[in-house]
């Protein structure tokens, strides 16, 4: 089924063919704590104890929380506020790396996840840091433990990959497929389904061919090509492409029995049960004009920006932005010190000149906007309100549907920034609920007094 | 000519007549205590006292639910007037107003990368707090500048904002709206001032800003025995309690983050 | 910051990365919210494109009225610019000439006025475009009337002599005071006030409603060209099909229920269509997207509501024309239909997934 709304923007998936290319162990590795949504876990290490790869670096702190591992063995230098790809520091782990590369010796044994049960597995997903690779980053194993209430009976295994640019699922689909549909298996044993779709957009049918090969027979998978369209990867649009189901205003997939994950997620979760190995490395896209050898990387999780970009033979004196994730939902950085977490699906060299600029000019009601949001807001009218604060307004809109996928402003000839508008309008409207949340209980307390007064 | 002009003479009689009647029997009864105080308030209609209006701030000391002595904005003697029609007494309060705890325009603090979006700092804010690489530093998009009902914030060709203590009534309104919590209600009278707001080590504030506090504690040393200004945690602040007034005392700032007189002299004057 | 040799995750020693002159400093860096590409339209690129897709008629006006037409084009273009330049003065704010909106109003405006009208009539006209029509609102963007209409049908209302005293087309020579006529709609409107039929009118035959060899403003006697120009603007997607379509199918089903029921007082559809401002109206003013709704559903309605309003004007209103009026009083509704049409938000239906599953 076709989802309304989005947009076509030109896909530059020149990387496609470029192999998944490992980078060479770095001298230094900064992990940050925090790289999930969620609880950040409580730190284990301090200055100056020796670690080895795969060491946990941190607990979970309740159960919104996964550990960090280090990528390598070392020293830890710091434990400190260092920069973080989201833009402000944050607390992280700085290891100088000893060049042994020595694996820790607490590794759970390698296991066999068809003859174990689902709450062991669920356990050692989230003992190995796994998180979503799509880029939202919330921790894998919360959800694979759907609330009782929620039956779920499909698993969608997400290779849609509709940010231009980024080719890192495509590669891991080519090559990793079996691994990628025996982790399939795995998810869909820990959530206990028999059924399980795949999507992928039509501009990778060889990924969905390898898929189709490698899929054992265990594992009941249907395999669907879809409209290449962007945001076709979103968690929604993507249930409803694959089965017309439509997650409601402010659901998630469980509310229609469904459960999305990336692909290179359900590899993690096969290597941190089949290998007991946690989650220290990803595939990255190093890609756009401003960058002089693009790759597709396997980066251990940790690897500050500027060694990616020097293995990757540095950018171009006209680069203008360096992007974390695509060019739609992507982080602008200005730090080159960051570095490459779990959720980094890719790094986007932008020219300056093609550098999209939101100069932010009238709104000339071109309609736009409104055909191309995916979720069916009116970003026009919402972006004038925005403008002039009244964010109180913005409920009415729906703005907390808004996925602040770029569509609208992508289109938007006046250029309006519309999506910092609802981002920004997003966090307003929650602080005001919350205001009134919090009076309205502070009504009810005083009511309460004066009644027993 | 002469129907017409019955006729409509008589509608429109008709209608003032309904609106007369409707008036009277729809009247919201209100407390005549409300409708004094109203009056009395500056009219502003500014929102420093947290309510929507004068109006609603009125109403609001009639019922109890706020002090008569709650509107920033008005003079002592409306203060005192405000509360006698409740019936209640009023302390005096030493006038204040607002100040910006950072001068670092573009002329003297770095900037980390180059800002593309919305002129409003709250949303420039989002993007890893800002273009200034001071973490603590004025982003000069003017939230606080939009946020005030009596034009006393005004904008610095280097762009960093400033207040104009004279039409500054201390309503709060630019407290609220700086995202980067710049902005701080001080006595009127104070004549020695903290304009920085970085925490950061010596260096690293250096290297942001020519005029940040460097957290050298010489300023504080000069009252080793009464501690007016402290240095804690690389600033220094000012115990306005007890507000230093010696004008030597700015001279021993080695950048200039301290200033004297109410209104911050321009960072690039005093430097220079 | 340069890297030095390390060792593989093999053990075997890598080889040392190029030291990689370091090109960028942060502060060089652009930082933005998402999305970081554009699609590339712009406002001054759907301006060229209206312009450009006004170029036909636009040709075809001037061939027809000559000297008259461009003297009135020329004057309208100049004095929307001088007005949109002398309103940004007046309220301090950068001048908006480049988006080339001024410059679509005047044309437009020019189209909608007759060739041998004087040079004051068309300086009020652009003065009221810019400054009533848009200016006074907020400039471009928040006008909540179409300009060029409003400087229309004020100065039909003003000036009606000199607003309907029409040129009659004789190609590139036409002096500057050249014989007067009446425009197709107009013939028919009169000879059916004066108790003749339609076919007594002597209303021009369609090839010349298609070409545009009959009396009216300059810019609106040939709907082949205007339809030509409207059909670049589709392909070019600078404006969507609802609002050009409803209006068209509309008129033509109102005009001709009226038609069969009455053939001796009211003209065939098919004339309502090509004659008068309809195709200028219907292509050009109609689907101006400031003025008119943002949803596709909106349009319709929008583009329906101009339909029927122009053809009620038409038949029984006292002007022979009503395209004008029946976009004018649409755009007044638009805040209303936006407000009908918003569209629903995903997930907002009832709860299909069961019936899918029970499929």
């Amino acid at each position: 089924m076709k989802f309304r709304g989005g947009v076509h923007p030109s896909y530059h998936k020149d990387t496609a063919g470029l192999q998944i290319e490992t980078l060479p162990l770095l001298h230094r590795y900064v992990v940050p704590i925090a790289q999930h949504l969620g609880a950040p876990g409580k730190v284990l290490v301090a200055k100056g104890d020796r670690v080895a790869r795969w060491q946990p670096l941190s607990e979970p702190v309740g159960f919104v929380s996964v550990s960090v591992h280090a990528p390598t063995s070392g020293t830890v230098k710091q434990v400190a506020a260092l920069p973080h790809p989201l833009g402000r520091p944050m607390l992280a782990v700085e290891i100088e790396s000893d060049g042994e590369d020595r694996p820790w010796d607490g590794l759970a044994p390698p296991a066999d996840w068809r003859t174990l049960d689902p709450a062991v597995l669920r356990r050692a997903i989230q003992a190995a840091g796994v998180v979503g690779l799509g880029g939202a980053t919330f921790p894998t194993h919360v959800k694979l433990s759907p609330p009782a209430e929620k039956k779920i009976d499909l698993l969608v295994l997400n290779g849609a990959e509709c940010e231009p640019y980024l080719t890192a699922d495509h590669r891991v689909m080519l090559e990793q497929a079996a691994e990628v549909m025996e982790g399939l298996g795995l998810m869909m044993r820990v959530l206990g389904v028999t059924r399980a779709c795949v999507g992928i957009e039509s501009n990778k049918p060889d990924a969905l061919e390898a898929l189709r090969r490698a899929c054992p027979a265990d594992v009941a998978a249907e395999f669907m090509l879809l409209e290449t369209k962007y945001p076709q990867g979103s968690e929604k649009h993507l249930i409803y492409a694959l089965c017309g189901r439509r997650v409601p205003p402010g659901g998630l997939p469980m509310d229609v029995g469904c459960v999305v994950q990336n692909v290179g997620t359900a590899v993690a979760c096969l290597e941190a049960v089949r290998d007991g190995l946690p989650m220290t490395e990803r595939v990255a896209t190093v890609t756009g004009a401003a960058i002089n050898v693009p790759h597709n990387l396997r980066v251990r999780v940790g690897a500050p920006l500027l060694d990616v970009l020097a293995h990757c033979g540095g950018v171009t004196p006209d680069v203008g932005k360096v992007i974390f994730g695509g060019p739609m939902m992507g982080i602008g950085q200005f730090d080159l010190d960051v570095p490459l977490i779990k959720g980094t699906s890719g790094v986007l060299c932008l020219r300056d000149d093609e550098a999209a600029r939101f100069e932010g000019g009238p709104c000339i009601r071109c309609g736009a906007c409104v055909d191309a949001c995916p979720m069916g807001l009116v970003p026009s009218a919402m972006g004038l309100i925005a403008e002039r604060f009244r964010f109180e307004e913005l409920g009415d809109w729906h703005v907390l549907d808004c996925i602040e996928c770029g569509s609208c402003a992508y289109v938007c000839p006046s250029r309006r920034p519309l999506v910092q508008h609802f981002k920004r309008g997003k966090a307003e409207w929650r602080g005001i609920l919350e205001e009134r949340r919090a009076k309205s209980e502070r009504d009810a307390k005083r009511a309460e007094t004066a009644a027993t007064a | 000519m002469l129907v017409p002009t019955v006729v409509l003479s008589g509608i429109g009689l008709l209608s003032g007549l309904g609106l007369a009647l409707a008036a009277r029997a729809f009247a919201v009864e209100t407390d005549p205590r409300q409708d004094r105080i109203t009056e009395a308030l500056p009219g502003a209609n500014c929102g420093g006292c947290g309510f929507a209006g004068c109006g609603d701030f009125a109403g609001a000391v009639v019922r109890g639910d706020a002090q008569p002595d709650g509107c920033p904005v008005c003079d002592q003697e409306t203060r005192r007037l405000v509360a006698a029609i409740v019936g209640q007494t009023v302390q005096d309060r030493a006038p204040r107003v607002a100040l910006i705890l950072c001068q670092g325009g573009d002329d003297v603090a770095a900037k980390k990368y180059r800002y593309n979006g919305l002129a409003s700092c709250a949303s420039a804010a989002l993007l890893g707090g800002g273009d200034k690489t001071c973490g603590a530093g004025c982003l000069g998009l003017g939230d606080c500048q939009r946020a005030c009902a009596f034009g006393a914030v005004e904008m610095t060709p280097s762009g960093v904002a400033r207040i104009i203590p004279a039409r500054c009534t201390a309503c709060g309104q630019c407290v609220a709206a700086c995202p980067k919590d710049l902005i701080k209600l001080v006595p009127a009278e104070a004549t020695i001032h903290v304009l920085c707001s970085n925490h950061d080590r010596g260096p690293a504030a250096k290297k942001a800003c020519a005029v940040a506090c460097l957290g050298c504690k010489k300023c504080e040393k000069s009252f080793a025995e009464d501690p007016r200004i402290k240095v804690a945690d690389f600033l220094a602040y000012i115990d306005y309690e007890h507000a230093p007034d010696d004008p030597a005392l700015a001279a021993l700032c080695p950048t200039g983050s301290l200033v004297c007189s109410g209104a911050a002299a321009p960072a690039a004057e005093r430097t220079s | 910051m340069t890297l030095e040799p390390g060792t593989g995750p093999d053990g075997a020693p890598t080889e040392p990365a190029t030291p990689v002159a370091d090109p960028i400093t942060p502060q060089d860096l652009i930082v933005s919210a998402s999305p970081h590409v554009h699609a590339g339209q712009d406002v001054p690129w759907i301006m060229r494109q209206v312009l450009l897709a006004l170029l036909p008629g636009l040709l075809v006006g001037l061939w027809f009225f000559g000297l008259g037409a461009l003297r009135v084009l020329v004057v309208a273009i100049a004095g929307c610019l001088a007005c949109e330049w002398a309103c940004a003065r007046l309220v301090k704010r950068p001048a908006t000439l480049r988006d080339y909106s001024a410059v679509v109003t005047g044309v437009l405006l020019a189209m909608n006025l007759p060739s041998g009208c004087p040079w004051w009539l068309v300086l009020i006209g652009s003065a009221v475009a810019i400054g009533l029509g848009k200016a006074v609102y907020g400039g471009l963007g928040y006008n909540p009337f179409n300009p060029a209409l409003v400087a229309r049908v004020f100065l039909l209302i003003s000036f009606p002599v000199q607003m309907t005293t029409w040129v009659v087309p004789q190609g590139p020579g036409t002096a500057l005071d050249a014989a007067t006529g009446a425009t197709p709609l107009g013939a028919i409107k009169e000879a059916v006030g004066l108790g003749r039929t339609v076919a007594e009118a002597g209303a021009p035959g369609l090839r010349d409603l298609l070409l545009g060899n009959v009396g009216g403003s300059f810019g609106e006697v040939s709907a082949l060209a205007l339809l030509l120009g409207g059909l670049w603007l589709l392909w070019r997607g600078v404006i969507r099909w609802q609002v050009p379509v409803a209006f068209m199918a509309v008129t033509a089903l109102v005009t001709g229920v009226a038609h069969l029921a009455d053939p001796a007082h009211h003209a065939s559809p098919l004339v309502h269509l090509l004659g008068g401002g309809l195709m200028l109206g219907a292509w050009f003013m109609a689907t101006d997207m400031v003025t008119s709704p943002v949803t596709r559903r909106g349009l319709l309605i929008f583009g329906a509501g101009c339909g029927l309003l122009t053809a009620v004007i038409r038949l029984w209103g006292g002007y022979p024309e009503g395209v004008s009026f029946a976009i004018l009083l649409m755009n007044a509704a638009t805040p209303l239909i936006d407000r009908w049409t918003r569209p629903r938000v995903f997930g907002e239906a009832r709860q299909l997934y069961r019936e899918a599953d029970a499929a």
